[in-house]
């Protein structure tokens, strides 16, 4: 495998170094768009882009059309069948249309407002199969069940899961895998020859790390990793499934999507019960360390798979995350053991730990049932998988969240002014963190890292105020707003076909700005806010 | 008098016997909701088999669900041979049902929310659902596919 990267470039490999982009992403947010391009310009070239991401969405809808052909599930055919057409129509008539500018220079505003928009854009077509099978109760319905997806969230809206087809369970675990690794990063890897602008299109969907220097390499060497995983951990929940009872052709079903949602820390299953359907403590134990591995930095896979196997020891992420979830495992047992929930340790282990890890990693498999949260963990324990929701995984991985390297960063600045008052003045100290080289800590790490936490907190704050507005209960809005702010998909219990149009709509919002780690959506709205302003001005 | 207490001390006892055993029948709302009143409890739940009938060893693992929430049912094999259909896309599985002791969280089973059955009727069997497709939506589909392959060309031909 090393050996497929090494032919990618051989030797210009450098990784992690691109920390730095996102301070400078915030200075040129901070700034103001620079807009020299003509309104229409501006329009083509984000529009060619969109049309190349929304024509590849059509063609990924094929995976489903074809399960369903395979299940003889017609009506789910021609609703696959409809909504191919639909999405390749609009796709062509944009890439037709906007050509013209395909050849200009794509600049930071319009990385940023393509990622934003296509994803956006993709919410809506990619709802239109979910629609016309009848599962859902609204289009808005489906398109919150579509981006919980795309973002890996997993919270859901659909009506009747234990019924739905398989062609419809296909797309569901496939938007989900997809919107882990990034659908621009797979149009890019794909539709878009040109390296000019990719770059800034690939760090507007959260991604502001490089594999390669090429970034159509990054994104190749990221799906490459994904793809290899997906086989290896399908044969392995395969065998699992047929281990404990389920029937050859369902097994291979069940472990092709039980890996893309842990791989892709989503938390969708195909059953109502989630990983709970399963009764099955192997399965529990194989899907933590699919869903952990997921949650690690594309870097760190690449690192591993070059032999650098010291760096998952060294790794401030790993480390940071190492530290929040043993102290938050904790805090959960010791409000479990309060209450009395569980009879023993591995109860405790299966329902405690798992949820807790599911939640840290922002996978969102559950093993028990949403009210029971409410109903019987108590407020400590809910407070300590609401706070390891928000952390989240790594950056530049499958996960949500704050994210392990911001949390080490903080930590580390933290620690760092403590020393400063302690030490004499005329000491001159220098402070490091490791991610993939040793990095000098500078002040634009630490204000970029605490820039977009506050940003991911306001975020928290807002949905949580969402839900009290609502009439829900303080520690369920919290609990079911750090589920959709960190991408997580562990559910009080809120999250249902009958709650609130505005709630929905407060949430897939909330879903898709921290999914686009802000930049992106705060672009688009800046543009059409700036847009706006000038034609005013005029 | 002494006749008189007999009677009432039977009266008493027999109620008491029979009150205190009673078999509840329950929902899977109820069972979430007020699973501390039920931990432990004998009860009866009915509801649609779905999924996969996962056999481990002697028993088997069946969940039911009645529309609500599904439910994990411990059984012993045997007693679930008789099931033929169990829910799932265009399968309506056979509606059961289950008498047990419900479990809020089962030390056997990793404190999975369980109930280990001691009996199971079939009420209803399961049958298969025919699928309704829209002419309409296949008109609008061909058509679709013929502008778009149209659209597709062009771009092809273009090198748009």
């Amino acid at each position: 495998m090393a050996k497929y990267f090494r032919l990618i470039d051989r030797n210009n490999f450098r990784s992690g170094n691109d920390y730095h982009s996102i301070h400078n992403l915030y200075d040129f947010w901070l700034l103001g768009i620079k807009l020299t391009d003509s309104v229409s310009s501006t329009i083509k070239i984000i529009g060619y882009y969109i049309g190349k991401v929304v024509t590849l969405l059509g063609f990924i809808q094929v995976i489903p059309l074809v399960t369903s052909l395979i299940y003889s599930e017609w009506s789910i055919v021609l609703s696959f069948s409809t909504s191919i057409s639909i999405s390749l129509f609009t796709g062509s008539l944009l890439i037709i249309f906007c050509n013209s500018e395909k050849n200009r220079r794509v600049d930071w505003s319009h990385g940023m407002i393509i990622a934003a928009f296509s994803w956006l854009l993709g919410m809506l077509l990619c709802a239109i199969p979910y629609y016309l099978s009848g599962n859902f109760l609204s289009y808005l319905d489906a398109c919150f069940d579509v981006m919980s997806g795309l973002t890996t969230t997993g919270v859901v809206l659909i009506q009747d899961l234990d019924h739905v087809s398989n062609g419809i369970n296909m797309w569901r675990h496939v938007l989900t895998y997809l919107g882990g690794q990034g659908m621009v990063v797979l149009a890019l890897t794909f539709l878009v020859k040109s390296t000019s602008g990719s770059y800034k299109m690939y760090v507007g969907e959260a991604k502001d790390e490089q594999l390669l220097p090429n970034v159509i390499n990054t994104a190749k060497a990221i799906w490459f990793i994904s793809i290899v995983y997906l086989a290896v951990g399908t044969i392995v929940l395969w065998i699992t499934g047929i281990c404990i009872g389920l029937p050859v052709d369902r097994s291979f079903l069940h472990a092709l999507w039980i890996f893309m949602a842990a791989w892709s820390t989503g938390g969708f299953a195909p059953q109502t019960q989630n990983i709970l359907y399963y009764h099955s403590f192997w399965l529990e134990i194989i899907t933590i360390v699919f869903f952990v591995i997921g949650s690690f930095n594309f870097t760190l896979h690449y690192a591993l798979w070059n032999k650098n196997r010291k760096e998952i020891l060294k790794n401030i992420e790993i480390q940071s995350m190492s530290v929040t979830l043993t102290a938050l495992t904790l805090i959960t047992f010791a409000g479990l053991i309060k209450l009395n929930v569980y009879p023993d340790f591995i109860s405790m282990f299966r329902k405690g730990f798992y949820l807790l890890i599911s939640g840290h990693t922002t996978t969102g498999f559950m093993t028990i049932y949403a009210r029971q949260f409410f109903n019987e963990w108590g407020n400590v324990a809910l407070f300590a998988v609401t706070v390891s929701m928000l952390i989240g995984g790594s950056a530049c991985s499958t996960a949500g969240g704050f994210k392990g390297i911001r949390m080490g960063i903080i930590f580390k600045g933290f620690i760092r002014d403590i020393k400063r008052i302690l030490l004499p003045e005329s000491m001159v100290q220098v402070d490091k963190f490791h991610h993939i080289k040793d990095i000098k800590m500078e002040e634009k790490h630490l204000r970029s890292a605490l820039l977009i936490v506050i940003a991911y907190i306001l975020t928290f704050a807002i949905g949580t105020l969402a839900g009290l507005f609502f009439g829900y209960p303080l520690a369920s809005s919290a609990f079911e707003a750090a589920s959709v702010t960190g991408n997580v998909g562990l559910s009080i219990g809120i999250t249902k076909a009958s709650m609130p149009n505005t709630l929905k709509i407060i949430y897939i919002t909330i879903m898709w700005i921290a999914r686009l780690e802000f930049m992106s959506v705060f672009a688009l709205i800046t543009y059409i806010f700036f847009r706006k302003r000038r034609r005013w001005l005029h | 008098m002494a006749a008189l207490k007999t009677i009432f001390v039977s009266v008493i006892t027999a109620v008491m016997l029979l009150g205190g055993t009673a078999t509840q029948e329950v929902t899977s709302t109820q069972l979430i909701e007020e699973a501390k009143a039920y931990d432990t409890k004998e009860i009866i739940y009915t509801g649609e088999v779905i999924g996969d009938i996962m056999q481990r060893g002697d028993h088997s693992w069946v969940n039911v669900s009645d529309g609500s929430n599904a439910i994990g049912v411990w059984i012993l094999s045997d007693l679930v041979r008789d099931i033929k259909f169990t829910g799932r896309y265009k399968v309506k599985g056979d509606t059961v049902k289950v008498t047990g002791i419900f479990y809020r969280a089962c030390k056997e089973h990793g404190g999975d929310m369980d109930i280990h059955a001691s009996d199971i009727k079939i009420l209803k069997q399961g049958y298969k659902i025919s699928e309704a497709t829209s002419i309409w939506q296949a008109v609008f589909t061909v058509l679709g596919l013929v502008l778009t392959i149209l659209l597709s060309i062009h771009i092809f031909r273009k090198k748009l």
